[in-house]
C-alpha cells in the first residue's frame, strides 16, 4: 500500500512537472555538435572564445534563411573540416570506430552463449 | 633547503628499492617467515618518499622561487590551502604523490596480509617494486619536481584559477588512490598466478584492495564531475572528454573485476577471467596517465606535456604489458572446468551477463578515446569523436543491462528459476505507464526515450522493493543497484528536463521570455587577496512568481592575469537553477546564461551512495549468499 | 595449435598499438584546418569602414588583380606585430590590400590606423565575426591571397619576413 501511495505520489509530481515543457532548441542542438577551434576540447556551445560568439551567431542566421541542420554541417565541414564536427558519422574513415565495439559485443555474447551450451550438453 | 632534502630523499628511495629487492629475492626460499627487515625497509622507502613530499609542500608554503615547479605553478599572494594543494596541481607534484600513494599501499599491503602464503607476498612486493622503480625513474629523469632555478625569481608564476577550487584540490589525491589501488591488484594477481595462489580465500583478500580502489575511483570521478559543473561554467558534469574517459576505461575494467571476484569467492570458476581483468586494470590506469600526461590527445583539461615524458610512459607501459603477458602465458594453469556447470538462469550466467555489458562500454569508450590518434597516424586525417558517438553506442545498451541488473541479483547459483513473477510483471507495467505520462507531452523520440525511462524505472523499483522485501541481506549490492538507478534517472531526467536561456544583458535590463524574466539589477566590484571580482545581482521571476537572486561573478585574477567565470548556482532537492556572466569583447553588454537544470544533486548523491554501498561491503565480513 | 595462434595475434595487435601511439606521440594535438587552395572566394555583404556604405564582395574583388584580405583587430596583440609589413606591402603596385575589421569598437580602430598608419586599399566591418566564418577563418590575425576569385594562399596567425617574401614571390 505505501509503495502505491509513492508511486501516485511521484506521477502527481511529474505531471506537474511536464506541463510547460518546450521543444529543444535547433540551435542548442548544432552548437552542442560543432567543436571550437579556439579552445580545442570545447564544443562551440559551451565555449565563450570570439570564434564560438560568431559560430553561434552564423548558426542562427542559416537557420533562419531556412537551411536544415545536415546543411548547415555540411557548410562548416567544407570550410573546417571533418574535425569541427562531435559526431563522426558513418564514412569509410569511420567503419572501424562504430563497428568494432559492436563486433566485440556480438563476440562477448557468442563466448558466453558456448560456454553455457556446451555446459548443458556436458551434464 | 627543503628542495635539497627532497631530492636526496628522492635518491635514497631509488637505494632503498633495490635493497628491499635484493633481501626479497634472498628471502624467496631460506626461511618460512617473511622477514622483518623486508618489511622495515619497505617502511624506510615510504619514509624517504613522505620526506621528499613533505620537501616539496614545505616548498610551495614557503613560496621558494628557487625551486622550478614553485616557480612555475605558485605565488605568494595565493591563498595557503591552493599553495598546498597546488603541490599536486602540476605534473611533477603529482607523480610525487602517485609515488607516495605506491609506496603507501604496498606497506599497508604487507601489514594487512599476513596470513597469505610468504612466497606470494615477495612475489606482489617484487612485482609492485618494478612499478615503484619505474617511477623513481622516470621522476628523476623527465620530472624533476626539485630542479634548480638561477637567479632566483622574486615572484611565481601562479597556479592556474581554474585549478583554485576546493573541490580539485582534493580531486587528484582521491582519483590517484583509485588509480594506484589496481598497481597492488595488478601486482598481487601476478604473484597469485606464479605461485599458483588462485584460491578464495585469495579472492577474498584482494577484493577488499578491488572495494577500496573502486571506492576511491569512484569518488574521484565525481569530484572531477563536480568541479567541471561548479567552475567550467556552461552546467554540464560529463564531456566525453578525453581526460574524463580515461578515468571512466579503468572504473569500468575495476567493476567488472569486483562482481567477477565475488563469484570467485564462493566459487572456483573464471580464474583465467580474473587475473586478465586485473592485469588490464593497471594497464589502462597506465594507459590513462600515458594518454593524458603525453598530450597525444588533446582536451578541454589542459596539461602541460613533453613528448619525452610520453615516450617514457609508453616504454614503460609496454613493458609491464609484455612482462604480465608472458607471465600468463607461461605460468598460468587453466582451471578445470569439468566439475563446475552452470544453467543459462543463474546467478554465474547472470555475473557474465554483467562483464559482458561491462566489457562492451569499456570497449567503446576505449576505441572512441583513442581512434583518433589512430586514424591521423595511417591516414593523417584528423576527426573528432565527441558525446553523440558515445552516446549513440552506449545509451541504448543501457536497456537490456539495467533489466539484466534488476532480474540477475534475485538469480541464484548454478540453476535457478525466476521467483515472483507477478511482481516482476506488475513493476514493469508501472516502469511503463509511468515513463509513458513522462514523455507523451515532449518533442523527442517518444519510443527510445519511454524504452530507456522505463528500464531505468524498473531496476529503481525492483531495487526499493527488494531493500524492505529482502530483509537487509545482500545491503551493499542492493545499494549499489540502487543507486545506479537514481543515476541514470537523474542523468535521463537532467538531459531531457534542462532548459536554458542564453542572452545580452546590459544593466538594468530585463529579459523577458513568456515563462520567465531576468531583471540585471546591479554591478558591484570586489577586490580580493588575489583577484578582483566582479559580482552582477540579477533577479529571475519564474512563471509561478518565484522569485530568485542570483549573483554571478567574473574575477580577474592578477598571477597569471586571467579572467574566469564563477557560476551563482541555486540548488534544492528537484532543481538547480544555474547563472552565469561572461564579459563580451569591447561591449557593454555582458553575455548572460542561465539553466534550469532539474535532478542535478540526485547525480552526486547517487554517485555518493555507491560509494557508500561499497564501503558496507568492505565493512561485511562476509558477502552472504 | 589454436593455443600458440592467439598470443601471436595479441603480440601483433599490441605491437601495432605501440607503434600507432609511438608515432602518434611526434604528431602535434592541435587541429589546424587544411588549407585547399584554388578554393573560391565566399559571396557576402558588409559595411565599409569609414562611409558605414554597404558593399558586396563582388565589388571588392574585381578582375585578374591580387588581393590580399587581412583580418585585424586593434585589441588583437598579434595584428601590431604584423602591420610593417603590411605596410611594406601596401607599397607594391599590383597587390590591394583589403582589411576586414573584426569585432571591432569603431574608435579603437580609427585611432590604431592613426598612430600605426593605414596599409588598407578598403576596410569593411565584421562586427559579428560571421564573415570571418565565411572566409573559414577563426582567429585573427588571418591573411588570405587572392586572384581571380580564388584564394592561392592562406595564412594562419602574425605575417613575417618569410611570409613577406613568399607573397612578394607569388605577386611578381
Amino acid at each position: 500500500m505505501n509503495i502505491l501511495k509513492f508511486l501516485v505520489s511521484v506521477i502527481f509530481l511529474i505531471y506537474c512537472f511536464s506541463s510547460d515543457l518546450k521543444a529543444k532548441n535547433l540551435e542548442i542542438e548544432i552548437t552542442k555538435n560543432l567543436r571550437c577551434l579556439i579552445c580545442q576540447g570545447q564544443s562551440v556551445y559551451d565555449s565563450d572564445s570570439e570564434f564560438a560568439n560568431s559560430l553561434k551567431i552564423l548558426v542562427e542566421k542559416k537557420l533562419n534563411e531556412g537551411l536544415d541542420e545536415k546543411q548547415i554541417y555540411a557548410y562548416l565541414k567544407n570550410k573546417y573540416g571533418d574535425w569541427i564536427l562531435y559526431d563522426p558519422g558513418f564514412s569509410k574513415n569511420t567503419y572501424f570506430l562504430w563497428l568494432l565495439p559492436i563486433l566485440m559485443f556480438i563476440f562477448g555474447g557468442a563466448i558466453i552463449l558456448r560456454k553455457v551450451i556446451l555446459k548443458k550438453k556436458k551434464l | 633547503m627543503s628542495s635539497l632534502i627532497g631530492y636526496y630523499s628522492l635518491i635514497f628511495g631509488v637505494g632503498v628499492s633495490i635493497l628491499v629487492i635484493f633481501f626479497s629475492i634472498k628471502n624467496f626460499n631460506d626461511t618460512q617467515k617473511l622477514d622483518t627487515k623486508v618489511i622495515s625497509l619497505v617502511f624506510l622507502q615510504l619514509l624517504f618518499v613522505i620526506i621528499s613530499f613533505s620537501g616539496l609542500i614545505l616548498s610551495f608554503v614557503n613560496s621558494d622561487f628557487s625551486n622550478e615547479t614553485v616557480f612555475n605553478h605558485s605565488h605568494t599572494t595565493k591563498p595557503l590551502f591552493y599553495k598546498i594543494s597546488g603541490t599536486w596541481g602540476n605534473h611533477e607534484g603529482s607523480l610525487l604523490l602517485w609515488l607516495l600513494v605506491l609506496t603507501l599501499f604496498i606497506f599497508v599491503f604487507l601489514l594487512r596480509s599476513k596470513n597469505q602464503p610468504k612466497q606470494y607476498k615477495i612475489l606482489t612486493l617484487l612485482f609492485q617494486q618494478i612499478i615503484i622503480v619505474g617511477f623513481f625513474i622516470f621522476l628523476i629523469q623527465t620530472s624533476n619536481p626539485f630542479n634548480h632555478v638561477f637567479p632566483v625569481p622574486k615572484e611565481g608564476l601562479g597556479l592556474n584559477p581554474i585549478l583554485q577550487d576546493p573541490a580539485l584540490a582534493i580531486h587528484p589525491p582521491i582519483l590517484y588512490l583509485g588509480y594506484v589501488g589496481t598497481s597492488i591488484i595488478f601486482s598481487s594477481a601476478l604473484a597469485a598466478v606464479c605461485s599458483n595462489n588462485i584460491t578464495k580465500i585469495w579472492a577474498s583478500h584482494i577484493k577488499k584492495w578491488v572495494l577500496v580502489s573502486w571506492i576511491f575511483l569512484t569518488l574521484g570521478i565525481l569530484l572531477g564531475s563536480i568541479w567541471a559543473y561548479y567552475e567550467l561554467g556552461w552546467g554540464g558534469f560529463w564531456f566525453w572528454d578525453p581526460v574524463e574517459n580515461v578515468s571512466l576505461m579503468p572504473w569500468f575494467a575495476l567493476t567488472t573485476l569486483l562482481h567477477c571476484v565475488l563469484v570467485l569467492e564462493k566459487k572456483l570458476i573464471l580464474t583465467s577471467w580474473v587475473v586478465v581483468l586485473s592485469i588490464a586494470t593497471f594497464t589502462l590506469s597506465m594507459c590513462g596517465t600515458f594518454l593524458v600526461r603525453s598530450g597525444i590527445l588533446n582536451s578541454v583539461h589542459t596539461f602541460a606535456n613533453d613528448p619525452e615524458r610520453g615516450l617514457y610512459i609508453l616504454i614503460f607501459l609496454f613493458i609491464l604489458i609484455f612482462l604480465s603477458f608472458f607471465i600468463f602465458l607461461i605460468f598460468h594453469k587453466s582451471e578445470n572446468n569439468n566439475s563446475k556447470t552452470f544453467y543459462l538462469l543463474s546467478k554465474e550466467t547472470s555475473i557474465l551477463v554483467n562483464n559482458w555489458f561491462m566489457m562492451y562500454f569499456l570497449s567503446v569508450v576505449l576505441i572512441g578515446t583513442i581512434y583518433p590518434i589512430f586514424l591521423e597516424v595511417i591516414s593523417s586525417q584528423k576527426i573528432s569523436v565527441g558525446p553523440p558517438f558515445f552516446n549513440k553506442l552506449i545509451l541504448p545498451f543501457l536497456i537490456p543491462f539495467m533489466l539484466a541488473m534488476a532480474i540477475g541479483p534475485k538469480l541464484k547459483w548454478i540453476k535457478s528459476d525466476i521467483e515472483d513473477k507477478i511482481y516482476l510483471i506488475s513493476f514493469f507495467v508501472i516502469s511503463l505507464i509511468l515513463s509513458v505520462l513522462i514523455i507523451r507531452n515532449l518533442d523527442i523520440n517518444f519510443l527510445y526515450n519511454t524504452i530507456l525511462i522505463t528500464a531505468a524505472f524498473y531496476l529503481f523499483f525492483i531495487t526499493l522493493r527488494d531493500f524492505f522485501h529482502r530483509k537487509y541481506r545482500n545491503l551493499s549490492q542492493i545499494t549499489a543497484h540502487f543507486s545506479f538507478s537514481i543515476l541514470i534517472l537523474s542523468i535521463l531526467f537532467n538531459n531531457i528536463f534542462s532548459s536554458e536561456v542564453i542572452t545580452n544583458l546590459k544593466i538594468n535590463e530585463t529579459y523577458q521570455a513568456q515563462n520567465l524574466k531576468i531583471n540585471f539589477e546591479s554591478i558591484e566590484q570586489e577586490n580580493k587577496q588575489n583577484f578582483k571580482a566582479i559580482k552582477g545581482k540579477f533577479i529571475v521571476e519564474d512563471q509561478s512568481g518565484l522569485i530568485e537572486v542570483m549573483q554571478p561573478e567574473l574575477r580577474i585574477y592578477n598571477q597569471p592575469n586571467i579572467v574566469t567565470s564563477e557560476a551563482d548556482i541555486k540548488t534544492n532537492i528537484f532543481t538547480d537553477k544555474f547563472m552565469t556572466m561572461n564579459y563580451v569583447q569591447n561591449q557593454d553588454y555582458f553575455n548572460i546564461r542561465y539553466q534550469v537544470k532539474p535532478f542535478m544533486i540526485w547525480i552526486w548523491i547517487s554517485t555518493i551512495l555507491l560509494c557508500l554501498s561499497g564501503c558496507l561491503s568492505l565493512i561485511r565480513k562476509k558477502y552472504e549468499n | 595449435m589454436k593455443t600458440k595462434i592467439f598470443p601471436i595475434f595479441l603480440i601483433f595487435i599490441f605491437s601495432i598499438i605501440f607503434f600507432v601511439f609511438y608515432k602518434g606521440l611526434q604528431n602535434t594535438n592541435v587541429y589546424t584546418p587544411t588549407i585547399k587552395s584554388e578554393i573560391k572566394i565566399p559571396n557576402f555583404d558588409a559595411k565599409e569602414f569609414f562611409s558605414k556604405d554597404k558593399i558586396n564582395s563582388d565589388q571588392i574583388f574585381i578582375g585578374s588583380d591580387y588581393y590580399l584580405l587581412n583580418i585585424w583587430a586593434s585589441w588583437c596583440v598579434p595584428c601590431k606585430e604584423e602591420h610593417k609589413y603590411l605596410m611594406d606591402l601596401s607599397k607594391k603596385e599590383n597587390i590591394k590590400i583589403i582589411g576586414q575589421n573584426y569585432k571591432d569598437n569603431f574608435e579603437n580602430a580609427k585611432n590604431f590606423l592613426i598612430n600605426l598608419d593605414n596599409p588598407y586599399d578598403l576596410i569593411f566591418l565584421d562586427n559579428d565575426g560571421t564573415i570571418a566564418i565565411e572566409w573559414g577563418a577563426y582567429g585573427v590575425p588571418e591573411t588570405f591571397l587572392i586572384q581571380n576569385n580564388k584564394i592561392i594562399k592562406k595564412i594562419i596567425g602574425p605575417l613575417n619576413e618569410k611570409l613577406l617574401f613568399e607573397i612578394k614571390e607569388l605577386t611578381q
